[in-house]
């Protein structure tokens, strides 16, 4: 007793197992058939953009906590996640520079200068992809047909081109991780299971894209397979720094999400809006969060 | 069996409960020297009426409060008062104490059995006055000023829930004791004129609750109400809730919506005083963890050093820290020499593998904490707001609400120490609400 060391700490004495690192790492393992179906319809470009797109985040995450003099906490899995996420919504003939430059941007001017993991307002893979998509607009829309390294006008969102079961199974063109409908919905169901997504966001804003494309007279199916919506709403969407923290702002999230996307996919000038969708309601977040605050218990009694 | 439940909030922890819960209650030998603190509950310290060099017999008041909410000690053992000094207590902080030397003869005024059924409220207040009865969940709040509530109160509720881990002294003295736990609550009852009493127990003691039903089977005013586990069910509002449907308002008693909350072991302490006119002198506690070699329920005397009680379940291996009370709650013991006092329901003895603690890594708003908040509150923001000074921010926004149970530290991820930050946070919008 005399020579052992007591823990001083305050209380709880015990806590939960789930850490951030292990959140980071489900996500990360959540993305895992996405890229599989990735490398299997795309083979080497899937493996060449995502881990380039990995090790630059992460290197500059490195780097510029060490910039920062912060403790330099890559291994916490975040810039791992950014790194994914990005790479896999790139196109499957981007240069490697471009790649490296858009995980560049989206740890610096996505995340580390807002102050680091938990301060960023922006989806740090969304800004890192919205650059190089005002940046590198050709490359970036620069499609490619499964099995093949032939470039392609035109994804099915704007093709119109596709069979549901080719929208399914994901042998269209377009962004390496977007495509598969079922990879991305395999991801999901792990994340749900383990209690990290809410499913308040992707219900919200698949549900909102479904009815608005039914409003408009759109093929609904067609709009919620097509285009990168599925991706974004299981993977970008559900960004937990960067979407609302209370159980009805999740909901106007992600409708919110969904009316933004279906503006710029049936009005606007671009083919898919889901990049914007979702970086324009980060920027609401805050207000959602304040206009949402939960009734506290006894909080209505006393008013009565 | 029911399965009753707060509706917000609330999480599932782990229970460790097995090491201690089909084990007997224990009676401890009595001290060497009892330290018993002239304040061991919620409310003003007592005045000492003994001197030193004086005799004391077992259960005699030794302190005596002078106001209104506090509680007389008594002595836990007959003997002579050798010291009445300042002694450091479980946290580390110095208070008076009247410091006993056993003479091992348990020397006590003859007892006197008594029908309360004639007696008045006043008189039974003054009877769980008398006998220095306290809140033993924990709070220490003195329970005379619980049963003259402020308003009427049609149901007493007893607090079976237990959902602290490790902690299972309620638990065995529901099995041990259930017609004393009985009648305690019915001593309640008549005292607040209520004209119901239920107890709660978590349905993860399904023994506990088949030997309460039968012992409340005639009774049809006194029943058991099953409740789902998960914590913090014998938090007092969340119990309300989930018992009664009832919503203790902001700020409010649990008078306010006629009802009032009582631990198991006080109850059982209420029947001693009221029938028997025993003053608290010893109550259960749970020993308990991996780094102690022998964990139970013991009966103990206030006054008894920490470290004889360890020494008594066979002694400590190499803990990493030793708790008084739950591990939710709890604090940390700063001194072995400090005594067991009338609130202190357990010491748990943990080794590393058992304890966890603060990182404080940055907030990823992954809310959970805000999921699992049974008041509804946003700990994240009321953390944050309190570590900043912004305190009118945190007091808008309920920051005196919080029940301090813990859950948002415990779940959160990057393990901040949020709990921590709102208790300091209300101190200060305490301490500035009683300066105006």
């Amino acid at each position: 007793m005399e020579d052992s060391r007591l823990v001083l700490s305050p209380s709880p004495h015990v806590r939960d197992e789930d850490t951030t690192q292990k959140i980071m790492l489900t996500v990360v393992a959540a993305l895992i058939p996405v890229w599989a179906a990735a490398t299997y319809f795309f083979g080497f470009n899937s493996i060449r953009l995502v881990f380039v797109s990995i090790i630059a985040a992460v290197g500059s995450e490195a780097v510029f906590l060490a910039l920062r003099r912060k403790p330099v906490t890559v291994w916490d899995g975040s810039a791992l996640v950014t790194g994914m996420l990005l790479g896999l919504s790139l196109p499957p003939t981007l240069p490697t520079w471009m790649a490296v430059l858009g995980s560049f941007v989206a740890i610096v001017i996505g995340k580390q200068v807002f102050g680091g993991l938990g301060a960023n307002p922006f989806n740090p893979a969304l800004v890192g992809r919205a650059v190089l998509a005002a940046s590198f607009t050709s490359q970036m829309t620069a499609w490619t047909m499964p099995f093949t390294d032939a470039v392609t006008s035109a994804t099915p969102l704007v093709s119109g081109q596709a069979s549901y079961a080719e929208l399914f199974f994901g042998t269209v063109p377009g962004s390496l991780g977007e495509t598969s409908a079922l990879a991305i919905l395999l991801g999901g169901v792990l994340l749900f299971y383990r209690g990290i997504l809410d499913y308040r966001i992707p219900v919200g804003f698949i549900g909102t894209t479904a009815i608005l494309s039914f409003v408009f007279g759109q093929d609904v199916v067609y709009q919620l397979l097509s285009g990168s919506l599925l991706f974004g709403a299981v993977f970008m969407a559900t960004d937990m720094v960067t979407s609302p923290i209370t159980p009805v702002g999740r909901w106007v999230f992600g409708v919110g999400c969904g009316l933004v996307l279906v503006v710029i996919r049936f009005w606007g000038s671009l083919p898919e809006g889901l990049t914007y969708s979702i970086l324009v309601m980060n920027a609401f977040t805050p207000l959602i969060n304040r206009w949402t605050r939960p009734r506290i218990y006894g909080q209505v009694v006393k008013q009565v | 069996m029911g399965n009753k439940t707060f509706p917000r909030g609330g999480g599932h922890i782990p229970h460790r409960k097995d090491a201690t819960k089909n084990k007997p209650v224990m009676a401890m030998p009595a001290p060497q020297q009892a330290v018993i603190p002239l304040s061991q509950h919620a409310g003003a310290p007592c005045r000492p009426v003994v001197k030193v060099g004086g005799r004391v017999k077992l259960g005699q008041k030794i302190g005596e409060a002078e106001q209104y909410v506090s509680a007389p000690v008594h002595a836990s053992v007959s003997g002579e008062v050798v010291e009445i000094t300042e002694r450091p207590l479980l946290d580390g902080t110095k208070s008076m104490c009247v410091i006993i030397e056993n003479d091992g003869l348990d020397e006590a005024e003859p007892l006197v059995a008594q029908d309360y059924s004639r007696l008045s409220v006043s008189q039974i207040a003054e009877l769980i006055r008398e006998a220095g009865v306290v809140g033993l969940g924990g709070a220490g709040f003195p329970t005379h000023v619980k049963v003259e509530p402020p308003k009427p109160v049609d149901t007493v509720l007893i607090n079976g829930a237990e959902c602290e881990p490790y902690l299972t002294c309620d638990h065995r003295l529901m099995l041990e004791q259930p017609h004393k736990l009985i009648e305690g609550l019915k001593i309640l009852m008549q005292a607040v004129g209520a004209r119901q009493g239920i107890i709660g127990v978590e349905v993860n003691k399904p023994e506990v609750i088949r030997v309460l039903e039968q012992a409340c089977a005639e009774q049809s005013y006194v029943r058991v109400a099953g409740l789902k586990v998960k914590y913090p069910q014998g938090a007092e509002k969340q119990l309300i809730k989930a018992i009664l449907g009832r919503e203790v308002p902001s700020g409010g008693l649990p008078a306010d919506v006629g009802c009032i909350v009582q631990n198991v072991q006080t109850a059982v302490a209420v029947t001693d005083a009221v029938v028997h006119g025993v003053g608290l002198y010893q109550r259960v506690i749970t020993v308990a963890g991996a780094a102690v070699y022998d964990p139970r329920n013991v009966l103990v005397r206030i006054g008894t050093p920490i470290r004889d009680v360890i020494d008594f379940c066979g002694g400590m291996g190499n803990p990493a820290a030793i708790i008084a009370g739950g591990p939710m709650t709890g604090q940390l013991v700063q001194d072995l020499t400090a005594p067991v006092v009338k609130p202190l329901s357990g010491i748990l003895v943990l080794s590393k593998d058992e304890i966890s603690y603060e990182l404080n890594q940055p907030c990823i708003r992954c809310a959970r904490c805000i999921d699992h908040c049974p008041m509804g509150l946003q700990p994240n923001f009321l953390a944050d707001w309190s570590n900043k000074g912004l305190y009118d921010q945190a007091e808008r926004n309920h920051i005196m609400d919080c029940i301090e149970c813990s859950l948002c530290s415990y779940v959160c991820p990057a393990k901040r120490g949020l709990c921590r930050s709102i208790q300091a946070g209300k101190q200060v919008v305490r301490a500035g609400k009683t300066a105006v």
